[in-house]
């Protein structure tokens, strides 16, 4: 197992961060980035962590955060044993590996690509080429997010991705690696994407989360979707079990673009995501689906949030869970239609399976809307697997066990088999096959 | 009728009594079904009909009571229901359920092979099952395009009444129990479905055909007629006891039922 090296200075609660932000020092950052690094700790010394009093907060306890200890790790990236990432990685029109947060690249690869992409690690393109970057780095995410905030102020490397005008670009894979030190101490780490696509480009994009050990993943998408663009991005979160998992992705949509987000969540012991989306063009179609699977004591938090800015845009929501064990999910959907996005059609909709009786989840769909000529529908279901059918799969010689996973597989394939990228959708379903009990039955039968 | 006392029947049933929900609604069925024959049981509404289908099927909502049923001499009863369909026994529901992300095809191959291994039989690859499906499909003039749906999910109901005898065709079972097969089809899908039915018919095939509606009868012609009334036959016949009673109704039969017993404490 490949394990971090780490800086020995302990970070412990928001004046640790703010201690060890003395301490970081990044070289060569422009002064524009040390600015906005300089804001976004000031934010983070306001706003702190969040707490279960905070509305948007009231579920979910991050306190193995916010009281944990942690350690930024010193590794050297390139350091890391392929063998670490082999399982993951597919055959990618680019892939670039980071480990616990920084740019290794030696495992990275992108060559061969359209005229005018960049792929690249976020440090270099702001030592590189800052022109492209700076009118989005930190635009499209809010500070008013504590670990948007936190992110920001660690801000200092991570994905670039930049497709030109009428570009077809990807699959571009970005793999992210975090483990705990050697003895066991955690880790946190920062990682900083942005991604921007031009006018009547493609761009297809996967993130994918692992890990060893205890840590503490920040990570922040930024997403600048072109005007007529179609973007299709998928995260796909199998962090350590030990992990922490604090995510924003933010994206901002220009005039009749098309982008779609698929967030699978399956690693990590406490998981937060949020997904906000701002249609700031006219007919737009925007699609964000996900799937959680979590057991044991798993908790895993989905934040929505769409704005409507623009009239005659669509967003589609589904978000579906499978929770076993004493697993516990949270679904706060909020689809916010501004005055004047006349024709909106906006959906949401979270369905969870519970397979155990301890299992919990909580969804809270919401609607704000400003306008009056719209269509928002919101729904959500909370249930178990139907007596009917299993008796009826049994009836024909399925087996019980076999009837309630071949269930579960169809619950969860139907957002699976939405992934266009070949190489992930089949790696999931082959997850999925390896979860449930007698599996093979459920992989013979689909 | 009387050889029959000698030979060993498929299905035989003695005394049986089912409750759903501390409510007695079998109070003492018995009845023989040997291979090759067709029987039908015909009732009134709440006389039970569906319960003895589904008790023979397995489902956990009835609690059997009291009696026995034994399949080629094996206890039914003792068997989860996936083992009474492995060992042959069939039910085509009265209301087949929706499963969605489930395909038909899928499914149906996943139970042929769950049946086929508890026979000792090898696994069938995916070109000997295709070859088998399209076969038995226009047993039932399925459309193909109802293969790769989701079971049942946004079948009409005459489609899902052809596709429980499309699913019946394909297990190839030993009894097949149709409940209720015929309520709610026009009389074209009635007699694609009845066609289909008598296809399988064989001797080596008994058949339990439960029917509100004395029409099926004419196209699934039976051996045996039984009238179920409150929970026991009261009534056996030939083919000929389902016209006498198109004719004088089942109010003519209700009266020979036997009270209820009156439960204690009431």
């Amino acid at each position: 197992m490949t394990v971090s090296e780490i800086r020995e200075n302990a970070i412990e609660g928001v004046g640790g961060y703010l201690a060890e932000l003395e301490r970081f020092q990044p070289e060569g950052q422009p002064a524009w980035v040390q600015a906005l690094r300089r804001v976004a700790a000031e934010r983070f010394a306001t706003l702190g962590f969040p707490s279960l009093r905070q509305e948007e907060w009231r579920l979910t306890n991050i306190s193995p955060v916010a009281k944990g200890t942690f350690h930024r790790p010193e590794s050297d990236p390139d350091a890391l044993d392929p063998v670490q990432i082999t399982p993951f990685d597919f055959e990618a029109a680019a892939r670039l590996v980071f480990v616990d947060g920084r740019f290794s690249s030696r495992l990275s690869s992108a060559e061969g690509l359209p005229q005018g992409t960049v792929v690249t690690s976020l440090a270099e393109a702001l030592l590189r080429m800052p022109e492209k970057v700076e009118p989005w780095l930190g635009q499209l995410a809010k500070l008013d997010h504590s670990f948007v905030a936190l992110n920001t102020a660690f801000l200092r490397d991570g994905a670039f991705v930049w497709v030109p005008r009428d570009a077809v670009v990807g699959p571009v894979h970005l793999l992210f690696y975090s483990s705990s030190a050697e003895d066991g101490r955690a880790t946190v780490s920062f990682p900083r994407n942005l991604i921007v696509t031009g006018e009547s480009s493609q761009l297809s994009i996967v993130e994918t989360y692992i890990g060893h050990g205890e840590y503490f993943n920040c990570p922040v998408t930024e997403l600048a979707a072109g005007a007529n663009s179609s973007v299709d991005h998928y995260k796909v979160q199998r962090e350590s079990r030990d992990a922490y998992h604090l995510a924003t992705f933010q994206l901002l949509g220009d005039r009749a673009c098309a982008p779609s987000s698929h967030s699978i969540s399956i690693g990590g012991s406490l998981v937060r995501n949020d997904v906000n989306a701002v249609l700031d063009g006219e007919g737009i179609d925007c699609i964000l689906n996900g799937l959680y699977l979590a057991d044991g004591r798993q908790l895993v938090d989905n934040h929505m949030r769409v704005e409507h800015a623009k009239p005659h845009c669509a967003s589609h929501e589904l978000y579906k869970g499978v929770l076993d064990g004493k697993a516990r999910a949270v679904f706060n959907g909020l689809i916010h239609v501004h005055p004047g996005a006349q024709k909106t059609d906006a959906k949401q909709s979270n369905r969870n399976l519970l397979l155990s009786k301890d299992a919990i989840a909580n969804s809270n769909p919401q609607l704000e809307i400003y306008a009056d000529d719209v269509k928002c529908t919101h729904g959500s279901t909370v249930g178990q697997l139907d007596d009917d059918a299993i008796f009826y799969l049994r009836s024909r010689g399925i087996g019980a066990e076999a009837a309630r996973s071949l269930l579960t597989y169809a619950f969860a394939s139907d957002i699976v088999e939405r992934i266009k990228v070949e190489p992930v959708r089949r790696d999931l379903e082959e997850l999925l096959f390896a979860r449930l009990p007698q599996g093979d039955v459920v992989r013979q039968a689909v | 009728m009387s050889d029959r006392e000698n030979e060993t029947a498929m299905l035989e049933i003695k005394n049986l009594h089912a409750s759903v929900e501390g409510n007695e609604i079998l109070r003492g069925i018995d009845l023989k079904i040997g291979s090759g024959e067709v029987h039908a049981i015909m009732g009134p509404n709440g006389s039970g009909k569906s319960t003895l289908a589904r008790v023979l099927a397995g489902q956990e909502d009835y609690e059997v009571t009291d009696g026995q049923v034994l399949f080629d001499g094996k206890d039914l009863l003792e068997m989860d229901p996936e083992e009474r369909a492995r060992e042959g026994v069939f039910m085509a529901f009265q209301y087949p359920v929706e499963i969605p992300g489930v395909s038909n095809t899928y499914f149906l191959k996943a139970a042929l092979n769950a049946v086929r291994k508890h026979r000792g039989l090898p696994e069938m690859d995916a070109l000997e099952f295709l070859k088998l499906v399209r076969e038995k499909m226009k047993l039932v003039q399925m459309e193909e395009s109802l293969l790769n749906r989701p079971v049942n999910e946004g079948f009409s109901g005459g489609e899902k009444k052809r596709n429980e005898i499309f699913h019946m065709a394909v297990l190839e079972p030993r009894l097949c129990v149709l409940d209720e097969t015929d309520s709610g089809l026009d009389i074209d899908a009635l007699r694609v479905v009845a066609d289909g039915v008598n296809v399988l018919r064989n001797k080596d095939r008994g058949f339990l055909v439960i029917t509100h509606y004395q029409r099926l009868l004419n196209y699934i012609v039976p051996d045996y007629v039984h009238v179920l009334v409150d929970g026991r036959i009261v009534r056996s016949g030939g083919k000929e006891l389902a016209l006498e009673l198109e004719e004088k109704g089942y109010s003519w039969l209700e009266g020979m039922a036997p009270e209820r017993p009156v439960p204690v404490g009431a």
